[in-house]
């Protein structure tokens, strides 16, 4: 794969390095002289000095026969433009972009971006998972489709213990997938399944749904 | 009209004050609180230091009830995204930017980005002035 990287800074780098490895053509846009000579100097003549976000910079390097095009500078806006150039301008199919600010996520979907990195997020998402106390976490985003798998944990002290998740009013869209429990082997719930405390329930939902589901499951 | 600019430099400051004159209500933001040096010493509008490309900022700003939007920080980058985001997310009616780069700017009025290109239209006043 013909793979354009946008901005050399740590994670531009790396990237690089990472993807040469795989055996790909990748070429990195740099704005630095120094920066640019440097990666020249480590991975061989892959950097070009210039602004990713040029349409003339991204027309000399044949933007219009990459696969894949990853702005990766430490600005979102640099971001957001050079994606959209490689997008609207030269038709590459696979636009990657890193986020500073993990709010702009809506905009760059929005503006048609394939995929959005945002390391603070990231970050977020493993203290999540790392703290058991956490009412509901994240798992996973199925994003073509709209839809997350979460985990949910019931409390010792919930008011839904005890009760079958026919009688919960679940909300339209979620699906309980999977139940873990201290001891025993998970199982899949079924609507006469009662709930337990310290039950680990694995669930499908969506964004504008989980909040209602974790208030129905945990009953607080 | 409510009227949110981004950025206080000459022409934003400037703007500012025929805007606020005119007996429009014009916010002004900027992230640099020294910028603000610039604005008329009569003007009435308000001055608020941050950055127009974060919509807690645009949200503060009033952004929700603008009428217009008009991003002319010396980036670029900065006045497309802030561009996008008043007219994608918040949906104001009319949204304006300076690109000065004339590619950038041709392909960003194509996206539906109504932008000006001060490079273009100098460079012609220039011409014009020349072959008088």
């Amino acid at each position: 794969m013909y793979i354009i990287i946008i901005g050399g800074g740590k994670v531009g780098f790396y990237l690089a390095k990472a993807l040469l490895g795989e055996g790909h053509e990748v070429l990195v846009v740099e704005k630095g002289a120094s920066r640019t000579e440097f990666i020249n100097n480590e991975l061989g003549s892959v950097a070009i000095q210039g602004d990713g976000t040029e349409v003339t910079t991204l027309a000399e390097l044949g933007a219009g026969r990459a696969n894949m095009f990853i702005a990766v500078t430490g600005e979102d806006d640099d971001n957001l433009v050079a994606c959209q150039l490689a997008k609207h301008k030269f038709n590459v199919p696979r636009t990657i972009a890193r986020l500073s600010n993990p709010k702009n996520e809506t905009i760059f979907k929005k503006l048609g971006i394939d995929v959005t990195v945002s390391s603070t997020n990231i970050i977020l998402e493993d203290i999540e998972e790392e703290v058991p106390t956490h009412p509901l976490t994240h798992l996973l985003d199925i994003r073509e489709k709209g839809l997350e798998v979460v985990e949910v944990k019931i409390p010792p002290d919930s008011p839904t213990i005890g009760k079958k998740i026919k009688e919960l009013s679940l909300p339209p869209g979620s699906i309980l997938s999977l139940i873990i429990r201290p001891r025993g082997k998970p199982k899949v719930p079924t609507a006469d399944t009662t709930l337990q405390a310290e039950d680990q329930i694995i669930a499908v939902t969506t964004p504008e749904t989980e909040e209602a589901l974790r208030t129905v499951l945990r009953g607080l | 009209m409510n009227i949110i600019i981004m950025g206080c430099g000459r022409v934003g400051a400037r703007l500012a004050g025929l805007l606020d004159i005119e007996g429009h209500s014009v916010t002004i933001l900027d992230i640099e609180t020294y910028s603000f040096h610039r604005l008329p010493s009569e003007f009435a509008g308000t001055a608020l230091v941050g950055d127009g490309m974060d919509e807690e900022v645009l949200k503060k700003a009033g952004i929700e009830k603008a009428d217009a939007f008009v991003a002319v920080t010396e980036a670029d980058n900065h006045n497309i995204m802030a561009a996008q985001i008043a007219r994608h997310l918040f949906s104001v009616p009319k949204v304006v930017c300076r690109i000065y780069d004339p590619l950038r700017r041709e392909l960003f009025s194509s996206l539906g980005i109504e932008a000006l290109s001060p490079t273009t239209t100098f460079a012609q006043m220039l011409k014009d002035k020349i072959e008088q």
